[in-house]
């Protein structure tokens, strides 16, 4: 036990020492969050819009006046039916329509009630939702003048929302889950393979065979500091998301820590199944953004929908271990799922935790080759 | 008992044969030198005996046990230094030394009179970091380490490597004294001037081994009559000696070239005379006692002429 402690210290004095990596491994999470953060907080300026009027009476034309106005979008066109708007979207200009039902200002004034449809453009679904809040949140500012004007008391304009391309569009959110995974496969898996990699390039690794260590003791020694790191990393990500980016938490923290252990340990058994088969430090780290971090990135869901892309991608995907954990993060997150909700994709991260740890040690060697 | 004992040892890599059915015994306290130039196999057979490789063929016993067997046990009695240097650059001194220490179960405090010859000399420097040491004082918290925990075989590959010659002959001093302690230690080196302060020595060429014997042995088995030629014209004797009739090898030697002749009885002055009729009118031939170098030439020469 002395000595595996040692072995804990010797790796922390490596990581301390060299305070540059250091540096970068505690700073690349936040700048992270913040250009993800507010790459997808930018302000919608001038987004065009079309404009379906089956009404074309005196409050439909007051409420396409204070979209256009409001600054935020700009009229490309009038057009006269809905099997116009697929071509539109397609041309790419266009990201959302606004469409008026028929004999809206009467039905405002006989029911009280009249609705308005917006198609949102949602190939890109951070717009999407964008275009369509912002719209909702001037129709109801409209509506709130229009009540207090006391015309009609009461007055109830229902903006109805439809998502195309994307229909069961994504929450903004999602940027923080994603980050989490992300950041965890970074240094987890990353730097272990990097750092495993180092002791077999320096030579080192030859002296710890050459003694009673067991290699697993070895890899254990060496990994247990970036576990601590990468997940003092994923809780300051989560802070600062919900202290500067009020993202909600609505779930259990407990389940939050146990899933982010689990990934961690894949994104380890990963990072240690690829120090076996690399013999450089430049080989490692290609292994690892390659096949790690780009599947990671790209197939889990966390920037492009896995649902919009083909067939052979979808199936790819579910041997992400970071899909699984970002609908369970998400899960815990914005939706406050428990355990008896999550325990399907808690299994599948489980099962291939044990699958990679397996494999792993099994290609562990206690000699050279 | 024999501290090493190897029988018929051969290890492929691939297709290529690394070392060839080798052979040898070392004695509990010898110290043991493999002399050979680089690529000759060295690194492999340390290798093998310090149970990091597998052999292809024969076996290896160190210290009665089993190289692939028992390579529990022998890992915690045999002391390795590789011929890469594998110190942690980025630690100190100290706990370079109580890290290797820790590995083994054992600390600074309890094998101190061990190490404590060598470890007094860097102990001044024991908080500097180990990247910023000499080489002469890498080397011996290397040797430092590798003694910590008490082995009872030392395996240096290559130790003198890149170090000055002051600190190679301070290291060569430190293993006598170690030796004289009861350790067994087998070392390797590309210089010839180091084999002569082994108990015995083994040349080893392409993965073969060319002699087993003492120093003293090996160079008394040279029967030829070798000459030294030194001369301003290096370039042009050499060239002119390998066109001499009588010449059995000719090749540089530092500043001069060694020359043997088919011959038994001729003078030196018959070579000079050759020289200078070749226009090279400054050299001076004088005939010398053969070094282990020069037996390793000629025998390496012997076993390209057998194949």
């Amino acid at each position: 036990m002395r000595t595996f402690a040692n072995f804990i210290l010797k790796e922390v004095y490596h990581i301390t020492r060299d305070w540059r990596s250091l540096l970068v491994l505690i700073c690349i999470p936040i700048i992270q969050l913040f250009l993800f953060g507010y790459a997808i907080r930018t302000e919608l300026n001038e987004a065009e819009i079309a404009v379906i009027d089956h009404s074309k009476d005196y409050i439909t034309q007051e409420i396409t006046n204070k979209l256009i106005s409001s600054g935020y979008f700009k009229l490309n066109a009038y057009i006269e039916n809905e099997n116009q708007i697929e071509h539109l979207f397609k041309n790419g200009s266009v990201k959302e329509v606004v469409i008026f039902e028929p004999h809206f200002a009467k039905k405002l004034e006989k029911e009280g009630k009249a609705s308005i449809m917006l198609v949102a453009d949602a190939s890109n679904p951070n717009i999407g939702t964008l275009v369509t809040s912002y719209t909702s949140s001037i129709i109801r500012t409209y509506q709130l003048e229009l009540n207090s004007k006391a015309i009609k008391a009461n007055t109830l304009i229902i903006p109805e929302v439809k998502m195309l391309f994307n229909p069961e569009l994504k929450s903004v959110y999602m940027f923080v889950p994603g980050l989490i995974a992300l950041i965890l496969m970074l240094v987890s898996a990353l730097m272990t393979s990097i750092t495993i990699t180092r002791e077999k390039e320096m030579g080192s690794m030859e002296v710890l065979l050459v003694s009673p260590l067991k290699p697993q003791m070895i890899i254990i020694g060496k990994v247990v500091p970036y576990v601590v790191i990468s997940f003092f990393n994923s809780l300051t990500v989560l802070a600062l998301s919900i202290l500067i980016f009020k993202i909600p938490f609505e779930g259990s923290f407990l389940l939050f820590t146990f899933e982010s252990v689990l990934f961690i340990i894949t994104a380890l058994a990963l990072g240690i199944l690829i120090s076996t088969i690399a013999n450089s430090q430049l080989a490692a780290m290609m292994m690892s953004l390659g096949g790690l971090l780009m599947p990671t990135v790209l197939l889990s869901g966390f920037i492009y929908p896995v649902e919009n892309m083909p067939l052979v991608l979808q199936w790819l995907s579910y041997l992400i271990p970071a899909k699984w954990f970002l609908i369970i993060l998400k899960g815990i997150m914005l939706k406050g799922l428990g355990i008896e909700q999550l325990w399907k994709e808690t299994l599948i991260l489980l099962v291939m935790a044990l699958f990679y740890i397996a494999i792993s040690t099994r290609k562990l060697k206690i000699r050279l080759e | 008992m024999n501290a090493v004992e190897v029988n018929g040892l051969t290890k492929y890599y691939g297709e290529k044969k690394a070392i060839l059915s080798l052979s040898f015994n070392v004695n509990d306290g010898e110290l043991f030198g493999f002399i050979g130039p680089d690529g000759a196999g060295k690194t492999t057979l340390f290798r093998i005996l310090t149970t990091l490789l597998l052999p292809n063929e024969g076996y290896a016993r160190i210290l009665g046990k089993d190289v692939i067997k028992d390579f529990k046990f022998l890992r915690n009695h045999i002391g390795y230094m590789p011929g890469r240097f594998s110190l942690y650059m980025d630690l100190t001194v100290e706990e370079n030394l109580r890290f290797f220490a820790s590995i083994f179960n054992t600390t600074i405090e309890e094998n101190y009179h061990l190490i404590k010859d060598i470890y007094v000399q860097i102990e001044p420097f024991k908080k500097r970091r180990a990247g910023n040491l000499s080489g002469g004082m890498k080397q011996k918290l290397a040797l430092s380490c590798a003694l910590i925990h008490k082995p009872q075989l030392l395996v240096l590959d290559e130790p003198t490597t890149g170090v000055d010659a002051v600190s190679r002959r301070e290291f060569w001093e430190m293993l006598q004294r170690l030796k004289e302690q009861g350790i067994t230690i087998i070392v390797s080196t590309p210089y010839m001037d180091e084999a002569i302060l082994c108990d015995r020595i083994a040349l080893i060429q392409n993965g073969s081994l060319l002699d087993i014997d003492s120093p003293n042995d090996i160079v008394a088995k040279y029967k030829k009559r070798l000459l030294s030629v030194e001369t301003s014209l290096k370039h042009l004797a050499i060239k002119s000696l390998e066109n001499y009739e009588h010449k059995v090898s000719v090749y540089p030697f530092g500043d001069s070239i060694h020359y043997t002749d088919i011959r038994n009885n001729f003078e030196t002055a018959d070579i000079k005379d050759y020289l200078v009729s070749k226009g090279i009118v400054d050299c001076k031939v004088v005939e010398i006692e053969a070094g282990i170098e020069d037996v390793f030439m000629s025998l390496m020469k012997e076993r390209e002429h057998e194949q």
